[in-house]
């Protein structure tokens, strides 16, 4: 039911910015549809409302956005780069690194910034093991330890503040 | 002012959409061309559409670029994981130059 309610007040907040400026009008219909889709989906939407009420996550996420854009603005450069060498100094290969995040909106968010930051992105999960591959343009070790180190860890510890 | 900051983040972001395509075109296999497209196409439109906010303020364009933004930067990685899985899957081999392939042991 709680997760219902937070799912409804997120779609509306959403609905309003997309039909900004606000009236009675699409006031009315916001409610409708954001009350049919919390309805529908809501049950899926968070297993542990409770969570959403712990001040100390907003902080750590606010942390995390500049942390992750310098991350991905550093990730273009780098690719960048690479791209218009001429003699293209690429290395590609698939690795394996382990995760002790174990929820799975903290995975995806671990994923999602893999993808977007320096020369890596996630090619599958393994919850069970822990376990995600990662294709790196420039593999700098094919060891697992050693890569865990060099590509999971600076997120890892955020993320596992944020959504464990 | 607001509006040469604005611009200066599109024309970068154009530069990064660029890089994408270029990369696209570059790069030899599947995986590698996906690292391209999803970075600097990620950044170039999120660059675009940022700069869109800086010259409207918070206006009813500018806040749907800002939404724009929050929704490619959940959903492009999502897209490159699918695409990636289901080519490997499909049995699209790695480069030949690649260094390992941690995935395909492990299968």
């Amino acid at each position: 039911m709680i997760s219902r309610l937070i799912l409804f007040v997120i779609g509306f907040f959403i609905w309003t910015m997309l039909s900004w400026p606000p009236d009675l009008q699409h006031a009315i219909i916001g409610v409708i549809v954001a009350a049919f889709v919390a309805f529908i989906t809501g049950d899926l939407f968070t297993s542990r409302p409770a969570n959403f009420a712990h001040i100390t996550r907003y902080l750590w996420f606010v942390y995390y956005v500049p942390v992750f854009l310098w991350e991905c603005f550093k990730a273009n450069i780098d690719v960048a780069l690479r791209v218009l060498n001429p003699k293209m100094p690429i290395k590609p290969g698939i690795v394996k690194v382990k995760t002790s995040l174990k929820s799975d909106t903290a995975l995806t968010f671990l994923a999602n910034s893999i993808t977007l930051t320096p020369g890596t992105f996630c090619v599958d999960i393994s919850r069970k093991e822990g376990v995600l591959y990662i294709h790196w343009i420039n593999v700098k070790s094919t060891d697992t330890e050693q890569a865990t180190k060099l590509i999971v860890e600076k997120f890892e510890r955020i993320l596992k503040r944020i959504f464990e | 002012m607001n509006n040469i900051i604005g611009y200066t983040f599109v024309v970068l972001g154009l530069m990064f959409d660029i890089i994408g395509c270029i990369g696209l075109i570059r790069l030899p296999d599947v995986y590698n061309r996906l690292q391209a497209t999803t970075k600097c196409v990620t950044m170039g439109t999120c660059s675009i559409l940022f700069g869109t906010l800086i010259i409207k303020g918070f206006t009813a364009t500018g806040l749907k670029a800002f939404l724009c933004i929050l929704f490619l930067l959940l959903t492009a990685p999502v897209a490159a994981h699918a695409l990636s899985r289901g080519a490997h899957i499909s049995g699209v081999k790695l480069w030949d130059k690649s260094v390992c392939d941690k995935y395909e042991e492990d299968k």
